[in-house]
């Protein structure tokens, strides 16, 4: 089988085990690429594909221009804060317009869960969900299946533990369907006001304590505290937080056996991970961003290639 | 559906002895000569020659390469095709490289090799071997340096090579018509 089983890339949710592994093998051929010399390919020559950000972002927007450009499609972006948007042109019509200029693919950020759902069902183009407000992520939690797959040879049966933010976190959502539909076992810890009330109905293990956490996990995925989407105080201060959640070298070399260390970025040194931990040996966080490309590399060739 | 065996083990044997006595012609001690085994059929070929070529104490330097990402029929079909590995351990730059395919039909993905091998480098000279030239199906200007079989087919037919290293019984090369 060389086909996605979905038009679009919405969610993990959506897809099927069968799908993140041919995105992985297609994934590992496109690492190759872009480790060459030449590191560009012409597969999505006739391809444009139009990165639309209505919200931040400097990695993942600049991971998915680089992917784009090595697969030699035609790029054009776009950012809300310097649109239309502002004068107040609903999403549908924004997306619309651009399309009308003959646009093929359109990969999309943008605050509210469901946005590149709701566009899915109005539009012909090819959808990449880069980040919808709190809900999926896909392509990081692709890379970092991915990434534990190239680190440890495969994901299956493998203990996943995600620390920190998960209330507010779509990398944490996406990371469980991938990570579950792989065959790993999953465990997300945090402190209680930021754990989502029934998260264990996703059949994932819930823990409070990150000592217990890591002594558990062969791969620990730290997340960032979201200040700007927490609305309310979740917990005192991020001293506390850093206190009890931070996690430093000491602890990690204090473990018997020797984990990975994750992190989708960007790292607020100091307060979920020291700088220490962030660069030590167990730290796999730039191997991430590397197969960040050759991961949306995979997706946009496989979705742009099944619209024949 | 009818198959026609065009080539069987021991003529194969022979067939690949002589394209092996071809290539020592052309390129006497090998000094600056590289094989490249084109993903995922010729790489097979490419070993048996590699091999060949060993057992007269010779010994090329041998690379796989993938051209998928390099077609042209991207976006024409029902699904992509799908990728295999390259591996090119060494500089084709200024190196004498023969590519190697199991059938030469449309030439496409002779077009598509060449433009693939391209990005690791500017060889001096780039030869084409191939097992079964299908003769009067080419879409390009393509012709191949060493052939080992001439076959005249239509569109509608196919070339089927089963060799032993892709876990077949025996080497054996047939013609089928599609019908």
């Amino acid at each position: 089988m060389s086909k996605l089983s979905q038009r679009h890339l919405l969610g993990i949710k959506d897809i099927t085990r069968q799908d993140i592994e041919l995105i992985f093998e297609t994934a590992s051929n496109f690492k190759d690429v872009i480790n060459r010399p030449i590191k560009k390919v012409p597969s999505l020559r006739d391809v444009t594909i139009a990165n639309i950000f209505f919200e931040n972002s400097t990695r993942t927007r600049l991971s998915f221009e680089l992917a784009e450009k090595r697969l030699s499609a035609d790029v054009v972006n776009f950012s809300a804060s310097s649109s239309s948007v502002k004068k107040g042109e609903t999403l549908l019509d924004t997306v619309n317009n651009i399309l009308a200029m003959k646009v093929d693919m359109v990969v999309m950020r943008h605050a509210s869960a469901g946005a590149p759902h709701f566009l899915s069902k109005h539009i012909k183009a090819n959808i990449v969900n880069a980040g919808d407000g709190t809900h999926e992520h896909p392509t990081q939690a692709l890379l970092d299946a991915f990434s534990i797959h190239e680190k440890l040879g495969s994901v299956e049966g493998k203990k996943v533990a995600i620390i920190g933010d998960i209330l507010h976190s779509r990398v944490a959502l996406s990371n469980i369907f991938a990570l579950k539909k792989l065959g790993a076992e999953v465990m997300v810890c945090g402190p209680p006001t930021l754990l989502p009330k029934f998260i264990s109905s996703l059949g994932v293990q819930v823990e409070l304590e990150v000592q217990k956490a890591l002594e558990w996990c062969d791969v620990a995925n730290v997340l960032r505290i979201q200040l700007e989407r927490q609305q309310l105080k979740y917990f005192p201060s991020l001293r506390e937080y850093t206190l009890y959640y931070g996690i430093n070298k000491k602890m990690l070399d204090d473990l018997k056996k020797k984990i990975v260390l994750m992190h989708p970025g960007p790292i607020n040194r100091g307060v979920e991970l020291t700088s220490d931990a962030a660069d030590s040996h167990h730290s796999i966080i730039l191997d991430q961003v590397e197969n960040g490309v050759a991961v949306r590399m995979a997706v946009l060739y496989l979705l742009a290639g099944a619209q024949g | 559906m009818q198959k026609k065996l065009i080539l069987d083990s021991k003529h194969l044997d022979i067939t690949l002895s002589r394209l092996c006595q071809q290539l020592i012609e052309n390129h006497s001690d090998f000094s600056n000569c590289v094989i490249l085994g084109l993903q995922p059929r010729g790489i097979f070929l490419a070993e048996l020659i590699h091999q060949k070529l060993k057992q007269l104490k010779i010994s090329v330097p041998l690379g796989y390469l993938d051209a998928t990402f390099h077609r042209d029929d991207f976006r024409r079909r029902d699904a992509p095709p799908k990728a295999s590995e390259t591996r090119v351990p060494f500089a084709i730059e200024e190196k004498n490289v023969v590519l190697i395919d199991d059938v030469l039909f449309t030439g496409r993905t002779v077009r598509a090799a060449l433009d693939a091998m391209i990005s690791f480098g500017r060889p001096a000279k780039v030869e084409l071997l191939v097992l079964v030239d299908r003769k009067l199906t080419r879409d390009l200007p393509i012709a191949a340096d060493y052939v080992g079989k001439y076959v005249d087919t239509l569109d509608t037919q196919r070339v089927l090579v089963e060799l032993q290293a892709q876990g077949h019984k025996q080497n054996k090369i047939w013609l089928i018509n599609k019908d």
